[in-house]
């Protein structure tokens, strides 16, 4: 964010975790990376599962992003809506944090007169537009997502639609899990371009497990390998992974 | 501070007698109904000292902000408003936590909605008029107006006029749209990204068209382009105005007005058939059917020629008038 960039990791999901850590704690360790988790649950219909929705609402408030179970119809519109706001919700946390230097105490928005409050908004929305954006999406293909694949790439597509039309650029790459023989397997490299994701859709594999919360522990490698690669070289290809502009 | 997850999807309910008090601004209102709700807000009618009033409470701290932003720009604006006047912006502070809310005008009336389903296409044709005229200026002022649908548009009872609410997706021309619904959106039908420009708008425009013809909202299937213009150029509603709603829809209007020239040139032209198939419409109803049944043929297209003349100065005079 101190560069005008924000991170954020993409989970979708249609219900609980199985194996490996609690993904709630590998959503708090991205967090304390400078990493937002959202999750987007997705169902059937609202199957009232109350332990699978506990859980996405776990993983995001220790993300310190948002969350929202959808029926698979409405996926579209949720993405866009839940990466938007996650994004605003960064800006402004960032914002109160600068107000609170200024102001001193704990003020924060919520806490400034009306007409005040108006003119931080369009700060907030100012950086909301301008900023940055890198997310990594992390999509559960386990047996039970399998139906719902066609319906999750027709949102990520939307998904950049609604980012390109940002003035701020863009990066994605996106994982998948179980993986193969590892709890995560990664489908495509960061890039500007959402929509190579329309190829490498097709050829998703589903089936295994749920390790949700080592996969979260592997993709926040994906970031931080970005900022090792500034650190040590700038044209050492070995690292594959890392945003580049 | 932003640690919550937000919650996207609570209404808030109020009883009416429910008083209200403003944190900052110390005034009171008095719920007395529920008036409409949407994504991001809930609308109660109310009382105050300045007598009705619509009164949005937000769903989150700060989603009313930047449409209150987009008001405050308008309280200033000569000629008819474009949005609901704007009295008050405060927080009212419950035992379960604060809300957001601001106080407008009161528009009595229906939404655009209620008055396709129930009124003839004759009438949908004069408010996107009317509309457009709207957006015209709301483009000029370097805005689009982002989710046009529509429960965003009132028809006031008073003068038959077209009002738009709801600028919680009204967004600086350049900009990414803040706020848009599927069906209306020129994204979800591979027509173009989600960029604030007056195509924008105007594709949505055509989108309301369709849905007062069909009176129906439907899905995207294979191919969603193709489907558009079939719907365009099998509808008989749609028909005649073929060209300019293919036009809207490969976004080539690029300003409200010249959409609305061409309307209005072919409204002149069409009316003919338009108050043919209003016509159709009241002829099916009951009423209507069992006076008919009494007349001869050659009677019942006397009749009919008279209604269709009727109509045709009726829509020249709303066009003329009520504009
Ligand atoms: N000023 C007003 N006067 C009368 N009815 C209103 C007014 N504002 C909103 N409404 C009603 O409330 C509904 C929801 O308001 P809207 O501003 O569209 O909320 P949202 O931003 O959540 O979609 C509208 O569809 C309309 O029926
Ligand atoms: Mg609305």
């Amino acid at each position: 964010m101190n560069k005008g960039k924000i991170k954020q990791i993409l989970l979708i999901t249609d219900g609980c975790s199985n194996q490996g850590e609690d993904p709630a704690a590998m959503a708090a360790l991205a967090k304390e990376h400078g990493i937002v988790v959202n999750v987007i649950g997705v169902m059937e219909n609202y199957e009232t599962d109350d332990h699978g929705m506990k859980e996405i609402d776990n993983i995001a408030s220790a993300g310190g992003g948002v969350s929202q179970v959808v029926q698979t119809k409405q996926l579209s519109q949720t993405v866009q809506m839940v990466t938007r706001q996650a994004m605003t919700q960064t800006i402004k946390g960032v914002v109160n944090q600068e107000l609170q230097d200024i102001l001193g105490d704990s003020k924060s928005m919520e806490d400034l007169p009306p007409e005040k409050r108006g003119r931080v908004m369009e700060v907030v929305d100012d950086l909301g537009e301008t900023v940055d954006l890198e997310v990594c999406i992390l999509v559960d293909t386990s047996a039970s997502m399998k139906t719902k694949l066609p319906t999750v790439r027709e949102a990520l597509l939307d998904l950049s639609l609604s980012l390109t039309s940002r003035m701020g650029k863009n990066q994605f790459c996106l994982y998948t899990f179980p993986g193969k023989r590892k709890d995560t397997s990664k489908i495509m490299s960061w890039t500007p371009k959402i929509d190579h994701i329309s190829q490498v859709f097709s050829k998703l594999a589903s089936g295994g497990v749920t390790p949700t919360g080592p996969a979260i522990r592997d993709v926040i490698k994906s970031f931080s390998t970005s900022s090792r690669r500034h650190l040590i070289s700038h044209d050492d290809e070995a690292y594959d992974d890392g945003p580049r502009y | 501070m932003m640690m919550k997850p937000m919650m996207m999807d609570q209404d808030i309910k109020l009883h009416s007698g429910t008083r209200i008090y403003g944190k900052w601004h110390k005034k009171n209102y008095q719920i007395i109904r529920h008036l409409g709700s949407g994504a991001q807000g809930t609308v109660y009618l109310a009382h105050s000292n300045q007598g009705e009033v619509a009164i949005k409470f937000g769903k989150d701290p700060s989603s009313l902000i930047s449409e209150v932003n987009i008001l405050k720009r308008f309280v200033a604006l000569q000629g008819d408003p474009l949005g609901p006047y704007l009295y008050d912006v405060d927080d009212w502070v419950t035992n379960k936590g604060t809300i957001n809310f601001y106080v407008m005008e009161c528009i009595k009336g229906v939404t655009l909605d209620d008055s396709i389903r129930h009124k003839g296409f004759e009438w949908t044709c004069v408010f996107i008029l009317q509309l457009l005229k709207d957006l015209s200026r709301l483009h000029e002022l370097g805005f689009v107006f982002g989710d046009l649908k529509p429960e965003n548009l009132m028809i006031t009872e008073s003068n038959y006029r077209i009002r738009c609410l709801d600028f919680g997706g009204t967004t600086q021309i350049g900009r990414s749209i803040k706020e848009y619904t599927e069906f209306f959106d020129r994204g979800y039908w591979g027509m173009g990204i989600r960029k604030a420009e007056p195509s924008y708008d105007l594709f949505a425009v055509m989108m309301i068209f369709i849905y007062a013809a069909e009176k129906r909202r439907f899905n995207k299937t294979e191919h969603p382009r193709d489907e558009l213009i079939k719907k365009i150029k099998t509808n008989p509603k749609l028909k005649p105005f073929e060209k300019i709603l293919l036009k809207a829809l490969g976004g080539q209007f690029h300003h409200a007005n010249d959409m609305r020239q061409a309307f209005l040139y072919k409204m002149n032209e069409t009316n003919r058939i338009d108050s043919r198939i209003t016509r159709r419409r009241t002829a099916s109803s009951p009423s209507k059917k069992r006076y008919q049944k009494k007349k001869s043929v050659s009677g019942w297209i006397g009749a009919s020629v008279w209604a269709v003349v009727i109509i045709t100065l009726y829509v020249m005079y709303t066009v003329l008038y009520v504009m």
